[in-house]
């Protein structure tokens, strides 16, 4: 045990190492000042990887309470500077690692609205783009909701949560080949067409997963222990949400509507029917209470775009028509396990060196984008994702940012623990499902 | 006989329905393709110029609802210059006014921006006396409306006052984007580095800060810095 050598400033600083406490005890009982500052994290299991909460204690009553981050920061903007814009998927899909799907669309549609060919993009891909999102959704959703259920004390919906998430990793995995970092969403598509058999898996997982989220929800909706941990926990109500540039479940768990798949759609989101569940109750029950809804709204999503991928749009290309964009092979599943196209490779080594030279000049440089600058919102789990691209006409991205809503939403969380039991500041920022990745980049 | 498979897509969607009339004459940024200098280009490309992209300046009208924001903002000696590109709105504006049209955008009943989505630095090293950029994407929730305020600030001088009293969400955004490119933004409640550890040295997100090549295990030999490699661009 030590104290500081600045005392005049800070008061009187304890630092406990662990094997020290007689003596913390002994000085902090004869010490007249109530106030205790105290670290959680960045290694604390639930501060959803590496956050950093600085808490200002008067007894249990959180008085002050600051966020540190960028534990995980690793550069992903800056390093995208230096790829072509096709190579920027597999950077964003490493932001918020548990929402990939939403970073490659939003990074995707950033891209195609500079080359201004949204309209071209084949229906199928949008298709497939919005089932992906979907199911990603529910995958965030039950990560929150699991990890919610288990830093309150009930470790049950944890593994329901996660036991339930291996369906759609499962499904990932068939479809893109990766449970994780897929970059499958690509600049004019996706990098290659559902393979056999994914409608069947996908319809199964349909038929199963109503039933988890039912029994998630028997677990926790009436559950006395978590209505008494969450209700009217972490408030914070509309104007709160509003000047600090909330959005997502916590802006919806304040009553507002606002869910830019309704109100500015993209990928074709106007076309499906689906319901913005909404509570009033600003608390973290509420925002508990949407998330469990929206699963089951994006159920519905899903359903409609499945029958639309094996009906209507069977057999269309699922990559932009645009020989100068769009990549020159589709893929498939080879006897090695690989991905390969044995006719792409046919045509490009024995018929034609015109298509070789394309397809080296394609991979290897890449497409240009005309100059400029957008910025593409979507809504993902945990609120706005918005991708601000700029291009100066080369074949890389000048600059890259992303508007995170994990970042963003962080912020909340002083307004919602200062004043609050310490015990609640567990269930705040769990409310707010920051994903470090995301947060940091 | 050119197939018209190889020749260059024209996109008609992309094309701004308002004439775009360059401010500036655009200077030659590149020439050749691959960046060599000290020997002779054989690959074909050693005549390319390629110039830079020219600043555009969008005259009235603007179209759809964008002439209603820029009249009902009424404050054109604050703003610079308006750009209409591919479907979004940017207002130039002048620094020392920033806050007085964000303040308007949220305020009056007509405009009602009450989302700031946060603040994006950007750094153009190339044009001189606007070096730093601080991009903030705002949204009306009630007319369904969105605008992107532009500033800038010489690298000289690199203040522009913090807009975190309007937009409190703006803090972290604008701690982020003095982390990396240095902007400073004035007025800001507590102005610190919120990525990067806080004796770091530089911004990294700039254009002029200096990467890291790779030493490979071959007679002190290393790999170049990736903006020090040949490379297409």
């Amino acid at each position: 045990m030590s104290t500081a050598y600045d005392e005049a400033t800070e008061g009187k600083v304890y630092s406990v190492n662990g094997a020290d406490w007689d003596e913390v005890v002994g000085a902090v009982r004869d010490a007249d000042d109530e106030r205790l500052v105290i670290n959680m994290g960045p290694q604390h299991p639930s501060t959803h990887g590496v956050l950093r909460l600085v808490l200002t204690l008067d007894g249990e009553t959180v008085t002050e309470a600051r966020g540190v981050i960028g534990y995980l920061h690793t550069g992903i903007e800056k390093n995208m500077e230096y790829r072509t814009w096709t190579q920027g998927t597999t950077f964003v899909t490493r932001m918020d690692y548990l929402s990939p799907i939403f970073n490659e669309t939003a990074y995707c549609l950033g891209v195609e609205k500079l080359l201004g060919i949204e309209d071209r993009i084949p229906d199928r891909a949008q298709a497939i783009r919005v089932m992906m999102m979907e199911l990603n959704r529910i995958a965030s959703h039950l990560v929150a909701m699991g990890t919610f259920g288990m830093e309150l004390g009930a470790t049950t919906p944890f593994l329901f949560g996660y036991r339930d998430r291996e369906m759609i990793m499962d499904l990932f995995e068939y479809i893109t080949g990766l449970r994780m970092n897929h970059a499958y969403v690509r600049p004019g598509g996706v990098s290659v067409d559902l393979p056999a058999g994914a409608v069947d898996k996908v319809g199964e997982f349909l038929k199963e997963m109503p039933k988890r989220i039912k029994d998630i929800r028997k677990l926790l909706d009436e559950n006395p222990v978590f209505v008494g941990r969450t209700k009217d926990v972490a408030y914070l109500d509309l104007t709160g949400c509003m000047a600090l540039g909330i959005t997502g479940p916590i802006l919806r768990s304040a009553g507002l509507p606002w869910d830019l798949r309704k109100s500015q759609p993209y990928c074709g989101y106007e076309t499906y029917d689906f319901d913005v569940p909404t509570e009033r109750g600003c608390d973290v029950y509420s925002r508990y209470l949407v998330r469990m809804q929206e699963m089951e709204e994006s159920l519905k999503i899903v359903e409609q775009a499945l029958d639309r991928i094996a009906g209507p749009l069977k057999g269309d290309p699922v990559m932009i028509e645009d020989k100068k964009i769009g990549w020159p092979a589709q893929l498939a599943l080879g006897p090695d396990g690989f991905g390969n196209s044995p006719d792409h490779i046919a045509h490009i080594m024995g018929s034609s060196m015109e298509a070789l030279i394309h397809h080296f000049k394609l991979v290897t440089e890449g497409f240009r984008v005309p100059a400029g600058q957008v910025y593409v919102p979507i809504e993902s789990p945990k609120g706005e994702l918005g991708a601000h691209v700029i291009s100066d006409g080369g074949t890389k991205p000048y600059r890259f940012h992303f508007r995170e809503p994990s970042f963003n939403n962080l912020q909340a969380f002083p307004a919602m623990a200062e004043g609050g039991q310490v015990a609640d500041v567990i269930a705040a920022v769990a409310s707010i499902d920051p994903v470090m990745g995301g947060v940091d980049r | 006989m050119t197939s018209p498979d190889n020749l260059p897509e024209v996109p008609d969607a992309e094309v701004p329905e308002v004439a775009q009339t360059p401010v500036t004459e655009p200077p030659v940024v590149r020439r050749g393709m691959f960046g060599v200098q000290d020997s002779g280009d054989t690959s074909g490309y050693g005549g390319l110029v390629v110039r830079r992209a020219p600043q555009l300046s969008t005259p009235r009208p603007y179209g759809g609802y964008f002439d209603e924001i820029v009249d009902g903002l009424g404050l054109d000696d604050a703003i610079e210059r308006v750009v209409v590109d591919r479907g979004e709105l940017t207002l130039h504006v002048r620094r020392e006014r920033l806050v007085e049209v964000c303040q308007k955008l949220r305020d009056d009943p007509a405009l009602r921006f009450e989302l700031s989505l946060g603040v994006s630095g950007v750094h153009y090293p190339h044009l001189a006396g606007e070096e730093l950029h601080s991009v903030i994407h705002l949204c009306s929730l009630t007319h369904n409306r969105r605008v992107r305020v532009e500033t800038s600030c010489p690298d000289a001088d690199p203040h522009i006052p913090s807009t975190v009293g309007v937009y409190p969400a703006n803090d972290w955004h604008e701690r982020e984007a003095y982390d990396f490119f240095g902007i400073v933004f004035d007025g800001h409640p507590g102005l610190t580095r919120i990525m990067m550890p806080d004796d770091w040295d530089g911004h990294p997100q700039r254009k002029d800060y200096p990467l890291g090549g790779i030493p490979v295990e071959y007679r002190g030999a290393t790999i170049p810095a990736p903006d020090q490699r040949r490379s297409y661009s």
